[in-house]
């Protein structure tokens, strides 16, 4: 990657108000494999995005690359206006090194879809190691922390359980918790109900409805509920062949949406349920 | 049929008893040295230093490439000529802790291997450092594949501590073989090694398989 690919590139964002996270000319590809392609997408402070698009068309890998587990091959993410994955070197954006990498990263958390416990460690010492070990808290003040996010999401209770013992529902609402616990600025949520048994998808959907109800978070979400992503979007984008085809509010998406992929996608999506 | 002597067997069984006691500390310092020294090889391997893991890649290779008994000779009887002199003691340690730690890295990448990634990614959404995530997420779920591995070769070191015996450790088979000189009686010391190595290998095997489902259940991962 050099200078000159990232002239034009702002070292930090200017204006108001400035993106919570913002996307600019983002390119990744494996090998010749191009996933996203110059991707522009800003998400306001406080703002729920979802986003819906069919199979490989590229919506996990947003969500990774802001979580920084994939590095980009072209453009710059910024968060909270800042590059997240580059850094400032006197005039110019050059990639970001490790410790730029880890302090950007404590904006962000992340939820995944087979919730990642760590599987020797109780719901309370999961939701405990990274604010004792990262944040340096406590360990009362991490406990104290840890507890009130179990009992946000319903676990108090079982806080002393190792995640085997816990269904899939119950292991996500502690995987919430756990990322809540370091008080990112952004949430990131890739298809949480997807491994879900049908009738357990709800208790996990009601937590992040919490979340957007009690929390002023930015967050950004993947799912196929389109149910869901109705009623709890500030915005939909619809995602196809690692672009954006179309976004709008939920009313204008899927009440009306313009692209015929999107009509496509939707009319498709609705016949499978 | 043979000519067993029970008087000649209870004379040297306290001799043998006390070399035991050698075997047995070879083999737990060798295999604590194999231990630690086996993941340091294990987690070397995973540096993003392509130069140190070709390194420590290519010393394994030639350590489970080549015959214990010369490792043993090797550092015993070369190392002076560089000045290095060490004894008997000293010298077996260095090359059977080397020789099975190469096994054991072995070991332990499979068990790290065998870890999700998403565990990793867990961690790293986590912002959690490199060593904190080895140490605290990655190797306690590597521990239990491995320990079956781990165990194999620990009843695999105890039973070559008898190497040992040829730069003059006073273990085990170095003890029988005196008596051996000593008396020109063989049956019976070499068969007392023979059921002295029995009687400790078997329950340490079945020990190991306890202490196994032990630490799974410690983990919270039954
Ligand atoms: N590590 C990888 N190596 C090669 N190709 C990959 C890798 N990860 C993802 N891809 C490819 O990138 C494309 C986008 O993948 P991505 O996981 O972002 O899709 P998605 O929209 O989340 O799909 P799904 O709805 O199935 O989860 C797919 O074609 C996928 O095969
Ligand atoms: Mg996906």
């Amino acid at each position: 990657m050099n200078a000159q690919y990232l002239s034009g590139f702002p070292l930090k964002l200017e204006g108001d108000p400035v993106p919570m996270v913002s996307f600019k000319k983002v390119t990744k590809s494996y090998g010749s494999l191009v996933v996203l392609d110059s991707l522009d997408l800003d998400i306001a402070e406080g703002e729920m995005v979802t986003i819906i698009g069919p199979s490989g068309s590229g919506k996990t890998t947003v969500l990774r690359m802001l979580m920084t587990l994939e590095t980009i091959n072209g453009g710059v993410i910024y968060v909270d206006g800042e590059p997240l994955t580059h850094m400032p070197s006197g005039n110019e954006l050059v990639p970001a090194n490790n410790r730029h990498l880890r302090r950007m990263r404590s904006k962000i958390g992340m939820c995944f879809q087979h919730f990642n416990l760590f599987p020797h460690m109780t719901a309370l010492e999961n939701c405990m190691e990274g604010p004792v070990h990262v944040l340096g808290l406590s360990k009362k003040e991490a406990r104290e922390r840890a507890e009130e996010l179990l009992a946000m999401v319903g676990m108090a209770d079982k806080r002393d359980q190792h995640p085997s013992r816990l269904s899939g529902g119950q292991q996500q609402r502690v995987a919430i918790a756990r990322a809540m616990a370091m008080r990112p600025k952004v949430m990131l949520f890739d298809e949480v109900t997807s491994a879900l048994d049908p009738e357990v998808i709800g208790e996990v959907t009601n937590v992040i409805r919490k979340l957007v109800a009690e929390h002023h978070l930015t967050m950004l979400m993947v799912t196929h509920q389109m149910g869901f992503a109705k009623d709890i979007s500030d915005r939909v984008c619809f995602f196809y062949g690692g672009r954006i085809e179309e976004q709008g509010t939920p009313e204008e998406l899927f009440g009306n949406p313009k692209r015929e992929r999107t009509q496509q996608f939707l009319s498709a999506v609705k016949e499978a349920i | 049929m043979f000519d067993w002597r029970w008087d000649f067997t209870w004379e040297i069984l306290p001799r043998l008893l006390a070399a035991t006691g050698n075997t047995l500390l070879a083999a737990g310092l060798g295999y604590a040295i194999a231990v630690v020294l086996g993941l340091a090889f294990a987690l070397a391997q995973r540096t993003p230093y392509r130069s140190v893991t070709v390194v420590v890649r290519e010393a394994i290779e030639f350590i489970r490439s080549t015959p214990l008994v010369l490792q043993i000779f090797f550092v015993f009887y070369v190392g002076p000529q560089f000045g290095i002199r060490l004894s008997p003691w000293t010298a077996g340690m260095i090359a059977i802790g080397l020789h099975y730690a190469a096994y054991l890295s072995e070991v332990y990448r499979g068990g790290l291997e065998s870890v999700p990634k998403g565990q990793w990614e867990a961690a790293t959404s986590l912002n959690l450092s490199t060593a904190r995530t080895y140490f605290r997420v990655i190797i306690p779920q590597a521990l239990p594949p491995s320990l079956a591995g781990m165990g194999n070769y620990l009843v695999g070191i105890f039973k070559d501590t008898p190497m040992l015996s040829v730069i003059g450790v006073a273990e085990l088979m170095h003890t029988a073989n005196a008596i051996g000189s000593e008396t020109y009686r063989f049956l019976e010391p070499y068969t007392l090694v023979g059921v002295i190595f029995l009687l400790i290998s078997l329950p340490t095997a079945a020990g190991i398989r306890l202490f196994e489902t032990w630490v799974r259940r410690k983990l919270g991962m039954v």
